[in-house]
């Protein structure tokens, strides 16, 4: 065991305004980022604003940038920076500040109210219900979500347009039309609602330009822009003509970027 | 004061995890305009880290699983201290509630057939956890969530607003139950303590700012008490809020020395020491070794367990593929089992480097099954411990994980004891799980009582539509104050209230820093009334908890109200300080081993108490001397005689097992 005393700079400050605090904390093997953060709390900023909770990469709440990454407190190791490197925290930027590295996401409980819920299908009870594991395993790949909101935070279309999300439901809620679309059982189509149609009429999904930031930021590792993003667009398409559609079948995951 | 915001609602649900959410949804269904308040954000709550499953008897894989199976299961696995009637009515409702969530959305990992898939799990006689991967809680979670937002989007449509008849107070902290007709003194509430509830106090993280919820019925859904330990797979916000928000309205605790030790956290790096390693990996096919490579488990069957679990590696490893002609492995034995044998394992010196032992599937099943039936466990491990558990064993020990004990409570209704309109469901209720809890049982026990508390939260709440209980202006004035405390620290108190409580530190003691004395208590529940207890150590706990009452009440923070974390933290104190007092002063009591009690001075079951419960209620009156001294505290114990089983319950046991059990005089009743 070895601990070392690591230099940090954290954002704090609130709606009026703020700036990065320095600070040098103890770290010691195996930690992360929310224990430095604890520890500051403990010893030098009892009133350091954070949300978290399960400490366990399993709620999403602990979403911050670290070094202008969107990434999980609480699964961002202390090992991965070099000893003598200074370690920034900010808030996520897409969202506006409440306090310290707490910010309003109210925004994402705006846009999953406006997706439409499961439709039950008519004439089956409960305990009816027949799927084969082969057709819900894409649905549950996209349930596997955690919510922390990365993808929504590093998603260009917001990430610096304020203005763009009002029309635009982010690529958590794209996500989550594509996973009811998905469904082996949802019935909204005989009620009426294309779930495709909505997601390019209703969600914005013809904002989406299939860079894959959200992909390459989701801590559960589940393929946003590949199996929900593009399928849609796919299907978008057979309506509406999407150049992006092609193009994105050419681009290659991004390396090596932030 | 009382220029706090009022608002009437009909029901108030305190917690937003599975219980609290069922409830909210049943409440609503019902036609009671519902509010839920929860400290995290909406679906956040730590229902989430569930993982294995939820139990429930639709025999999808054993054709063979009934209810009453079921229940049997749960009654062993709790040594038969469950509330029966409660345990009885969770095992015929489970799989209605599994099924419903399907129609809300939920998709769970499937049969061949079709049909929801189920798992193995420890105490369970056959597959009967509904799952998904080990991310089981989190299905439950959002399923429940998304049903919520289906009812916003109805009212929406009827009404224009998407908060009409049900809405979420997210971020935001219940600190006192409010009653009607009863005196103000805070904490003190009349002999009898007759009021009905009348609503909630409670305070808005973001901004700090006070609000009152108006509402005949409070449905209390709050879980466990976790974050008291040192070692423990709980988040951060089981403090124990809402067992102390029912003591301190009137309402006695059940059971409350019952504390589950997971028998598999992870042990190493040190930073993610408790953090849970699902019970699936046991479930299936994950063994249990020592440093000696030896599975250990066979040496530690107990003899009430022993006609039901394998003799040999060889019999326990058919099992799996041929469950009707053979027996367990005892890997499988209930958590309390495991936990105990891990102890004494690495206490004999067989222990693995960091102090645990070996959980191993590397060995067991391929690595791409590994990895598909296990995708978190990979990944937790992967990431956090750098080890691949598809090529290599987990290390793992006990952590603290579940509290059996809780609000007492009517086996229908969900209503606590004693306070009119206050309903508790899930982990902070008592009762259902007996002296131990099984694996999966939980989940359903959410889903269960939390319908019926929304149920019969509703339905008190339309009764009383003519006769609104009223709220005293006293009582959220007093609530006020109280929250505002630690602004000003060590202030607002008299020289003898401080000499009572300071233990001799005499007036104007420091100021003391919150995360401190939280610190200092969960290292005196660990070392001291944790997994194996001794009188003198409890009674040396019981000293150091009422120091750490004196101390708290001078925990100080600095800043404003506004998302301050030393402030909620010098607030959760108190509650975390009463139930650990409860958990201490309960477990002092009991002088046998049973479930999550075990006592190394009375290492065994004693028939004799089989049928004893203890209650702990808070002191009346609560006068400072006696809270000061550790002898007497804040609480009060009770005994008192359980109901006796009912007879065709009784009748699905062989008389033989019911031997071990049940004192001579039950048996012949």
């Amino acid at each position: 065991m070895s601990s070392y005393e690591a230099r940090f700079q954290v954002w704090r400050g609130d709606a009026e305004g703020g700036g990065l605090e320095d600070f040098r904390v103890e770290v010691n093997d195996g930690e992360v980022v929310l224990d430095i953060v604890h520890r500051l709390q403990a010893t030098q900023a009892p009133d350091l604003a954070v949300r978290w909770n399960c400490k366990a990469g399993k709620c999403g709440s602990c979403s911050a940038e670290i070094n202008g990454r969107p990434r999980l407190l609480c699964m961002t190791r202390m090992s991965v920076f070099g000893r003598d490197e200074t370690i920034t925290i900010t808030p996520l930027r897409a969202f506006p500040v409440i306090r310290d590295l707490v910010t309003d996401v109210g925004f994402n409980y705006q846009k999953a109210r406006e997706v439409p819920a499961f439709v039950p299908p008519a004439g089956l009870g409960p305990g009816e219900y027949r799927m084969m594991q082969e057709d819900v395993d894409r649905p549950q790949e996209f349930r596997k979500c955690i919510e922390c909101f990365l993808c929504q935070d590093t998603c260009h279309v917001v990430r610096d347009h304020e203005e763009n999300k009002k029309a635009f439901a982010g690529p958590r809620f794209l996500m989550r039309v594509a996973e009811l679309d998905m469904h082996p059982l949802d019935a909204a189509a005989e009620t009426g609602l294309d779930r495709r149609a909505t997601a390019q009429d209703e969600h914005g999904l013809g904002y989406c330009n299939i860079t894959k930031c959200c992909t390459e930021v989701c801590p559960e590792d589940i393929k946003i822009t590949d199996n929900a993003l593009i399928p849609m667009k796919e299907r978008a398409v057979d309506r509406k003509y999407d150049p992006l559609v092609w193009l994105g079948s050419k681009i290659r995951r991004r390396t090596g970027a932030n | 004061m009382s220029v706090v915001d009022r608002q009437e609602w009909d029901v108030v649900v305190v917690g937003a995890g599975g219980a609290g959410l069922r409830a909210a949804i049943e409440a609503r269904e019902r036609g009671a305009r519902t509010a839920v308040i929860c400290k995290s954000l909406f679906g956040k709550a730590h229902t989430v880290m569930a993982e294995g499953g939820i139990a429930a008897a639709m025999a999808n894989v054993n054709e063979h699983d009934t209810w009453q199976v079921h229940f049997r299961d749960t009654m062993r696995g709790g040594k038969f201290l469950n509330q029966w009637r409660m345990a009885e009515l969770h095992a015929q409702e489970a799989p209605d509630r599994v099924w419903e969530l399907e129609t809300w959305g939920a998709l769970f990992d499937r049969t061949k057939d079709g049909k929801i898939s189920q798992r193995n799990f420890g105490g369970h006689e056959y597959p009967r956890l509904a799952h998904v991967g080990d991310r089981t809680g989190l299905e439950l979670i959002r399923t429940l969530q998304q049903k919520i937002v289906a009812l916003q989007q109805e009212d929406y449509r009827a009404t224009g607003d998407y908060e009409s008849r049900l809405k979420v107070f997210q971020e935001c902290t219940v600190t006192r139950i409010l009653k009607d007709g009863e005196r103000s003194e805070m904490g003190v509430p009349p002999a009898g303590g007759r009021g009905r509830v009348s609503g909630v106090f409670a305070y808005e993280r973001e901004t700090g700012r006070f609000f009152v919820l108006k509402a005949p019925a409070v449905v209390i859904a709050t879980g466990g008490i976790g974050k008291s330990f040192k070692v423990t797979s709980n988040s951060w916000e089981y403090t124990g809020d809402g067992h102390a928000l029912a003591l301190l309205a009137g309402a006695p605790l059940l059971n409350m020395e019952f504390v589950q030790f997971h028998p598999t956290g992870m042990v190493w790096p040190p930073s993610v020491k408790g953090i849970l390693v699902t019970e699936s990996v046991r479930g299936d096919g994950g063994v249990l070794r020592n440093s000696d490579g030896k599975r250990f488990m066979f040496d530690y069957i107990p003899d009430v367990f022993k006609e039901k679990y394998a003799e040999s590696e060889e019999e326990g490893d058919r099992w799996y593929d041929d469950p009707d002609r053979n027996r367990r492995p005892p890997e499988l034995l209930p958590r309390d089992e495991v936990a105990r044998a891990i102890n004494a394992e690495v206490k004999a010196g067989r222990g693995s480097p960091h102090g645990g032992v070996f959980l191993d599937v590397s060995t067991r099943m391929p690595a791409e099954v590994i990895r598909r039936r296990l995708p978190s466990m990979y990944h937790q491990f992967k990431e956090l411990a750098d080890v691949d558990i598809t090529a290599e064993p987990m290390e793992v020990g006990p952590t603290c994980h579940y509290v059996m004990g809780g609000i007492a409570v009517d086996s229908d209704t969900a209503a606590a004891r004693g306070v009119p309109g206050l309903y508790a469901a899930g982990e902070v209720a008592g009762g259902m799980h007996g002296s131990n809890r099984l694996g999966g049982n939980s989940l359903s026990d959410l889903l269960v009582f939390g319908r019926r508390a929304g149920l019969h939260a509703a339905e008190h709440a339309a009764a009383s539509a003519d006769d609104r209980p009223r709220v005293s202006d006293e009582q959220v004035d007093a609530a006020a104050a109280e929250a505002l405390g630690p602004f000003s620290a060590g202030g607002g108190e008299t020289a003898g209230d401080r000499e009572a409580a300071g233990g001799g530190q005499g007036v104007g003691g420091p100021p003391e820093n919150p995360y401190t004395l939280h610190q200092e208590l969960q290292q005196t529940m660990n070392d001291l009334v944790g997994i194996i207890r001794r009188e003198q150590e409890m009674e040396q706990a019981l000293k150091k908890l009422a120091e750490l009452r004196g101390r708290a009440r001078r925990a100080g923070v600095e800043g404003h109200r506004q998302f301050n974390p030393g402030w909620h933290l010098a607030l959760d104190l108190r509650n975390m300080l009463l139930v650990s007092e409860c958990v201490a002063r309960a477990a002092l009591e009991r002088t046998e081993s049973r479930g999550g009690h075990t006592r190394e001075d009375h290492p065994t079951m004693d028939r004799a108490w089989r049928n004893v419960n203890l209650l702990c209620a808070l002191a009346r009156p609560a006068d400072e001397l006696a809270e000061a001294d550790p002898a007497r505290g804040r609480i009060a114990l009770t005994r008192e005689t359980t109901e006796p089983i009912r007879p065709d319950l009784l009748a699905l046991f062989e008389k033989e097992e019911l031997v071990k059990y049940l004192a001579e005089e039950e048996l012949y009743e």
